[in-house]
């Protein structure tokens, strides 16, 4: 009896490693192309790791970059001119932020005569956004509605294998939404032959859904101005945005990352010191 | 099993609130003089974990709830704005989302511990039937709670669940359409979801004190499988169980640590970070984690109402386990054969849950139809035959003489000393 149970045992492993196996191979035959085309690379960025933090210049150029080139179609309703000014974020002075936001004009009211009115911004008012809706949006883009950039970090992620989960856990990487707006910034080319790119769209082989998006390549040398002498380049424009748009996802992330340091350092010295009153509690008893 | 030691209320405030409600007694006797098996290893900790996640979740859920506007067009920004503009907001919110998970975690490890050791045997059917009612409670309390934030992933989430009613023959529409409060997934869902996820943590909580209660009359169960026969066999809980359960829970935060605070949307999908869009379908919709191995389990069925009532069975099949297993033996140290299987069926479940996350199409489909087939096996074949057909090792006669039997005779004064 019990070698017919050995059989049964065997005869599951094979049937279970055999059907793990087939759908592999099924899976591998079918030639069909997945999006992203390229994976983006892995880029050094200074919020990354156990002591990541943000460099409050690189967030300053990043913002300028959002306001002269993004802003003119995507929104960023989520962050207001008070939080260009926190800590661990862009850290502009009290008075930096009050010119800022003096320089928008913001809608307010009703007043008291039941008119909306035109003011200058306020630090507690909210980043005007480009369009009044989205169909206003879509019509003066071709149908295409800009995505709003306030999570755009935390909402596009080009998936990476099985394997890279373990390793991403353990590693602590958290930039792969970084990654791929940095590539795709820089990932714009010239189609290949029999590339499927519609009218209106622009081939980039890091667009995550299909091989060219409704957005023109945004980002060209020398078209914005730094102030403190950094390189005027595509590369250096797409990387200031991208970690300007990862602390409008992510703005406590500096707080964030060191108070999680000190948590698991008092966390680990606990533990030690539990598990010695717990040796402590059980040599009486044999177990 | 009664208590090794009846509380005696010492001052005089303590002597009257005892004659006319004994509830400080009733704690003495469950968390302080509780006899607990002196044999127990750390996967016996994963009881109090749950029961601290439980506390997390709900202390955390109540300031969150505060916050939140239940309503299709601010729910997403709520969520956002409490992580930005609430002081904490964001240590209170990734507690509570990726509590949700580990949570899970510690229910799963919970469970697979009661099988390995055959802790649901005989007399614990009615606790384990208890567990089974809790993570049924879980699994919908987690589901509702992931459609809060109102993201992509939330919103057709909900869509795919709340559709699988419509399988019901004759009235799945109509009752489809009362759940939704309309003719699909929308305000009024939302609005109702947030009620029912506030409502069910709190009757959860309640069937946890039935099972606590049920196992403090039955005893727990430990490594050996064995009963307790006398004194000798037990420790008092305080301070040997609780010692232990307090390490275990603090090393299990240093886990949950790690993903709070520098991995915090690792386990999320990130199209949930796009507000939610009824016109718009996510490429792949995939739910959370912990559903993956029953989502392959529904999508491995090609008939929706079959596939329905797979789904409910795969979960209700684990309340007959203690009957299916024909065992007399609990636990799988003294099993050969059980042994290998129960880890083929943690292998199962796990390639279940890969397969749950992949398209069900092609090899995939196949592959996620025969573990389906044979995670069912396990339950309704494979556990009675092996049962009946199995030549257990022979089972120790008690705890402790296993357990000086392990250790060398040398602690054997010290242990009687504890014992009596």
């Amino acid at each position: 009896m019990s070698s017919i149970i050995g059989l049964g045992l065997r005869t599951a492993v094979i049937v279970m490693a055999g059907s793990i196996a087939f759908a592999g191979a099924v899976a591998a035959e079918e030639e069909v192309t997945h999006f992203p085309i390229n994976t983006p690379e892995f880029q050094r960025w200074t919020f990354s790791g156990l002591f990541g933090t943000f460099d409050q210049a690189q967030l300053q150029r990043g913002f300028q970059v959002y306001r002269e080139v993004c802003a003119g179609c995507h929104s960023l309703d989520l962050i207001a001119f008070r939080h260009l000014g926190d800590e661990g974020g862009p850290h502009f002075s009290a008075e930096q932020v009050k010119a800022l936001s003096a320089e928008y004009d913001v809608t307010d009211g009703p007043d008291e005569y039941g008119d909306f009115f035109d003011r200058p911004g306020k630090p507690f008012d909210y980043l005007p956004a480009p369009f009044a809706n989205d169909r206003a949006a879509a019509a003066a883009n071709g149908g295409a509605i800009p995505p709003d950039l306030s999570v755009i970090t935390k909402a596009r992620a080009a998936p990476r294998g099985l394997q890279w989960v373990p390793i991403n856990f353990f590693t602590a990487y958290e930039e792969a939404g970084a990654d791929y707006l940095f590539a795709l910034l820089t990932g714009y080319k010239d189609a290949p032959e029999g590339a499927e790119v519609t009218d209106g769209t622009y081939y980039n082989p890091f667009f995550l859904s299909s091989a060219a998006l409704a957005m023109p390549n945004p980002l060209f040398e020398e078209s914005v101005t730094y102030g403190d002498g950094s390189p005027e380049t595509v590369d250096q424009y797409a990387r200031d945005v991208t970690a300007f748009l990862t602390w409008a996802a992510k703005p406590h992330l500096v707080a964030r990352k060191r108070m999680g340091f000190q948590v698991i350092v008092f966390l680990v010295v606990f533990a030690g010191l539990l598990y010695a009153t717990k040796k402590r509690v059980w040599s009486r008893v044999a177990h | 099993m009664s208590a090794d030691t009846i509380y005696q209320p010492k001052s005089g405030f303590g002597k009257w609130l005892e004659a006319r409600l004994p509830v400080i007694g009733l704690m003495h006797s469950s968390f302080i003089a509780y006899p607990t098996p002196r044999n127990l290893n750390y996967l016996w900790t994963f009881g109090a974990i749950l029961t601290f996640m439980m506390a997390v979740q709900i202390v955390t859920g109540i300031v969150l709830a505060m916050h939140f506007i239940p309503d299709a067009t601010m729910a997403f920004v709520s969520v956002e704005q409490f992580m930005r503009d609430v002081n904490f907001g964001w240590l209170l919110r990734y507690l509570h989302s990726n509590g949700a998970s580990m949570f899970f975690v510690a229910v799963y490890i919970h469970m697979f511990r009661s099988m390995y050791y055959g802790s649901y045997q005989e007399p614990r059917e009615v606790l384990w039937i208890l567990g089974v009612i809790i993570f049924l409670l879980m699994i919908a309390t987690a589901f509702l709670g992931y459609v809060l934030p109102w993201g992509q992933m939330s919103f057709w989430a909900a869509t795919v669940i709340t559709n699988l009613f419509t399988a019901i023959p004759l009235v799945g529409e109509a009752v489809t359409t009362w759940l939704w409060g309309g003719f699909a997934v929308g305000n009024p869902t939302l609005v109702r979801f947030y009620s029912l996820h506030y409502l069910l943590p709190f009757m959860i909580v309640g069937v946890i004190a039935l099972h606590v209660w049920a196992l403090h009359v039955v005893g727990q169960n430990n490594p050996l499988g064995i009963d307790v026969k006398s004194k000798q066999d037990t420790v008092p809980f305080t301070p040997h169980a609780t010692i232990k359960d307090v390490f275990g829970t603090v090393v299990f935060l240093i886990l949950m640590a790690w993903l709070v605070f520098y991995l915090p949307n690792f386990l999320s999908h990130p199209d949930n970070s796009i507000p939610a869009n009824p016109l718009q379908t996510p490429a792949h919709i995939v739910p959370e984690w912990y559903f993956l191995p029953f989502y392959a389990i529904l999508r491995a069925i090609p008939n929706k109402l079959l596939g329905v009532i797979a789904l409910f069975g795969s979960i209700g099949v684990l309340a007959f386990l203690p009957w299916l297993d024909t065992s007399r033996v609990r636990s799988a140290r003294f099993r050969p054969l059980y042994f290998w299987f129960f880890w083929i069926f943690v292998a199962v479940t796990i390639g279940l849950g890969y397969l749950g996350a992949q398209t069900p199409v092609g090899g995939f489909l196949i592959a996620a139809r025969l573990l389906t087939a044979y995670y069912f096996a396990h339950f309704l074949i494979i556990m009675p035959i092996i049962g009946l057909v199995e030549q257990p090792r022979p089972v120790p006669v008690s705890i402790t003489e296993a357990v000086l039997a392990e250790n060398g005779g040398a602690s054997e004064a010290a242990s009687a000393e504890a014992g009596g």
